[in-house]
């Protein structure tokens, strides 16, 4: 091979690679991402039933009920809409009733919501970012937004 | 109330004035020819490392005697905190972690500027005026927007303390060697920027570039991985990566740190893809300046984000601009100017490598994308979404398998021109042993995916190509043993070590597959005396008590463990709650063994006196720890070898350094 094809061949290589790889990227960022709302933007955009999604807001006061098993139901609230989830598995140091909790999972047809998995964030003025961002939006203001976080 | 903390400040500031000065005047002086110049770069870099250590011992000290008329001791310390916690509590908040960036940038400075004695002296003088300039933005921003001395008057009676659940040996270690990792590839950064205003890379550059980001990637290696054993447990997760945007950020880096050491080879050996290194260079330095950022300005929620200050996001961000795009720019302008290197054909050693270095930086853009996107998506659209694993597992996993099964065919390839018919004669008997263990898996494996048979022959694939280079390079079994063993330990350095960091590869992917295939977990809800089954053992629920610590109170719940009727261990998980913040944090009951550790997390409490249990078993897992032990054993011997070793690489001689085989 000439200097000429070599360098051709290591290019279109390359760029095939780069390619599959950009193929790879947006198909998953197509499908394996999901979506944060909070409980008042469920109605608003369209979450199907089943479609994997981020659900936050603060634990409402008194909610939080165990059993049976392992499994604890708690409401979720933004102060203008409330979402029953239940979730079976052991919840984050952290989680408190009034206190901002992040959760993913799906939607059911009933309108609950089953969590496969629960973060809770440390503080008692703590809420989630986002939350804090989307409440700040719709006008409410729910204590300060806390700088520091424990990861899940 | 004493003057230390201010001896430390005032040589903090001084310490700005230095770095200037190492900054501008070997500079100049390398422009000029004037060697008077670019010696006192030596000097000034010595000078900012001492200073800069003065302010830190002030810092610690502050620390140590919990000095709480500091502010920053106020808000990160607590005197009832042990030893080891009062000091790792200096970086475990951001103004100090800061600092200590700073102080390990001066001690690289300095390091260039002690063992550089084989470096042309124009070479060391702009090296070290770039390792100025980086110090120099950093110290003014530390002294800026980010001071660890301001006083408060009056001095409160006590600190508010340290985050507890970063109050752990393996977290006291894990920023300090992170660091060393990052800032290292400053060095390879800073010959990067003066090789391009010299407008000269050679052999002899690709010698002194490659031990330094050698020593980056080891510390990068082991700051990483001790962050993942951290990760697993103390957060009770029983996971070990999470692709947290963090820990992403340190990621990318050593991914592209890895691309790097690799084609520094070939411009050492062969003088080709310099500018490709030259490129890789600035990435990686400005990859860990991004992850500083992102670290620091609190764009991230995490456990790493000290304090949200948009004053200090704005300030990280104007560095990173003014280093990656400065940077970025020079290379625009005078990379063209660089001679191309030498030919190769597209099937040799570094054909094999340029395959790395292309799948490794695309992997990283993959990780790049998965990290930054959502933050971009947020400022565009402000629509909020969150990127996990089954994105890095669709994108990272496809494109990092190729390159897994290509590692030990690149060892085998001759340099210019290589033989794949020969590579896998050499090759056959690692080739077939891989096979029979992917065979052995499928046999075994019943309820785990495709993925597990052929995970775990890449893994054997890695380490028996790694002991088949060895074998090959000694003549095992083709000669007499004594005279393999004559030869074992005439190899170069460089060689075994790179054997035995593919081999560590191959042992880290092991456990990776092991664990994500073939984890065992129960959630379940046990009263005292009660049993569950975690696969093969059998973990007891004996009862829980109270619980008492130097700064933190709470409950213990003792498990047994037993597999059949043999009893195994007490297993103890904690529920800790930490005095000054009252923040509860989790203890795991851990049993270890080589196989696998059983993993128990006691939750709280549920219905009819009962406690929900997690409890996981992890196979292999300490696999993952381990190969990246051997990694950084393979990068010791490596930086061992001879012809990196102070005196050996002359600018002369490397001109016409032959390959090595």
């Amino acid at each position: 091979m000439t200097r000429k094809q070599k360098r051709l061949s290591l290019i279109l290589g390359g760029l095939a690679v780069l390619g599959l790889a950009a193929g790879l990227v947006l198909y998953a960022l197509s499908g394996a991402i999901t979506f944060f709302h909070t409980p008042s933007d469920l109605a608003d955009t369209h979450v199907q039933v089943g479609q994997r999604i981020r659900l936050g807001g603060m634990v409402e006061q008194g909610s939080v009920t165990k059993g049976p098993g392992t499994v604890t139901s708690f409401a979720v609230t933004d102060t203008l809409k409330t979402v029953t989830v239940s979730y079976d598995g052991i919840l984050p140091d952290l989680f408190r009733e009034g206190q901002g909790v992040v959760t993913e999972g799906k939607m059911q047809p009933d309108g609950s919501f089953v969590a496969d998995t629960v973060l809770a964030k440390h503080d008692e003025n703590y809420m989630p970012r986002e939350l804090a961002e989307s409440l700040k939006a719709k006008g409410v203001t729910l204590g300060k937004i806390a700088d520091e976080g424990t990861p899940q | 109330m004493n003057s230390i903390a201010e001896i430390g400040h005032f040589a903090l500031i001084l310490a700005v004035g230095v770095a200037l000065y190492q900054f501008a005047v070997p500079l100049m002086g390398a422009q000029r020819g004037d060697v008077a110049a670019m010696r006192a770069g030596i000097s000034a870099a010595l000078l900012q490392f001492v200073l800069i250590a003065i302010s830190f011992a002030a810092l610690t000290h502050a620390y140590v005697i919990s000095d709480f008329s500091v502010l920053n001791v106020v808000e990160n310390s607590h005197s009832a905190k042990p030893l080891l916690y009062r000091i790792s509590g200096v970086w475990g908040n951001h103004e100090g972690s800061m600092l200590l960036w700073v102080l390990i940038l001066a001690l690289y400075g300095a390091a260039v500027a002690v063992f550089g004695g084989n470096l042309p002296l124009e070479l060391r003088a702009r090296v070290l005026a770039i390792q100025g300039s980086v110090g120099f933005a950093f110290l003014l921003f530390i002294v800026l927007a980010s001071n660890p001395f301001i006083r408060v008057d009056p001095p409160p009676i006590e600190g508010n303390g340290l985050n507890p659940i970063l109050q752990d040996p393996a977290l006291a270690f894990h920023p300090p060697f992170l660091y060393a990792g990052y800032v290292g590839l400053s060095i390879a950064f800073a010959f990067a920027v003066a090789a391009l205003i010299e407008g000269r890379v050679d052999a002899a550059w690709a010698r002194w570039v490659r031990p330094w980001t050698l020593v980056a990637w080891m510390f990068l290696t082991v700051g990483i991985a001790m962050g993942s054993w951290w990760a697993y447990y103390e957060l009770g997760w029983g996971g070990w990566w999470f692709w947290d945007p963090v820990e992403n950020a340190s990621f990318m880096p050593w991914l592209v740190a890895t691309a790097l050491i690799h084609s520094a080879i070939v411009v050492e050996k062969r003088n080709a893809l310099k500018i490709w290194t030259v490129l890789l260079s600035i990435l990686a330095f400005s990859l860990s300046l991004m992850g500083a950022f992102l670290v620091r300005s609190g764009v991230l929620t995490s456990v790493h984000a000290f304090a949200v200050d948009p004053q200090r996001g704005a300030f990280i961000l104007m560095i990173l601009c003014v280093f990656i795009g400065g940077s970025l720019s020079l290379f625009a302008w005078r990379a063209p100017q660089l001679k191309a290197g030498g030919l190769f054909a597209p099937v040799s050693r570094e054909g094999s490598l340029v395959v790395n270095n292309l799948l490794l930086c695309v992997a990283c853009l993959a990780v790049f994308v998965g990290t930054l996107y959502p933050l971009a998506l947020e400022t565009l659209t402000g629509e909020k979404i969150s990127v996990g694993a089954p994105y890095f597992d669709l994108t990272f996993g496809p494109i990092i398998l190729p390159l897994l099964l290509l590692v030990p065919f690149g060892a085998f390839l001759g340099w210019k021109r290589g033989d794949v018919g020969l590579a896998l004669k050499r090759l056959w008997l690692a080739l077939a042993l891989a096979l029979l263990v992917g065979v052995i898996v499928l046999a075994l494996n019943v309820r785990g995916p495709w993925l597990a048979p052929v995970g775990m022959a890449i893994a054997a694939w890695l380490v028996f190509g790694a002991i088949a280079d060895v074998a090959a390079k000694t003549g095992l079994f083709k000669a007499p043993l004594a005279t393999s063993w004559q030869r074992l330990a005439g190899l170069p350095r460089s060689a075994l070590g790179t054997a035995v960091a593919h081999a560590g590869l191959g042992i880290l992917v092991a456990g990776v597959i092991a664990i994500s295939l073939w984890r065992i977990e129960v959630i379940v809800a046990l009263k005292p005396g009660e049993t569950a089954a975690v696969g093969k053992y059998a973990v007891t629920f004996q009862g829980e008590g109270p619980l008492t610590g130097p700064n933190y109170t709470g409950r213990t719940g003792a498990f047994l463990l037993k597999q059949g009727d043999r009893e195994l261990a007490t297993l103890h998980s904690e529920k800790r709650i930490f005095k000054p913040s009252g923040m509860p944090t989790t203890e795991v009951g851990l049993y270890q063994t080589w196989h696998g550790d059983v993993y128990v997390v006691m939750g709280d409490e549920t219905t009819g006196g009962a406690r929900a249990m997690r409890m996981y078993y992890n196979p292999l897992v300490n696999f993952i720890w381990f190969g990246a032990a051997v990694m950084f054993l393979g990068g010791l011997l490596s930086i061992s070898d001879r012809r990196y070793r102070v005196g050996a690489p002359r600018r002369a001689a490397g001109m016409q350094a032959a390959p090595a085989e």
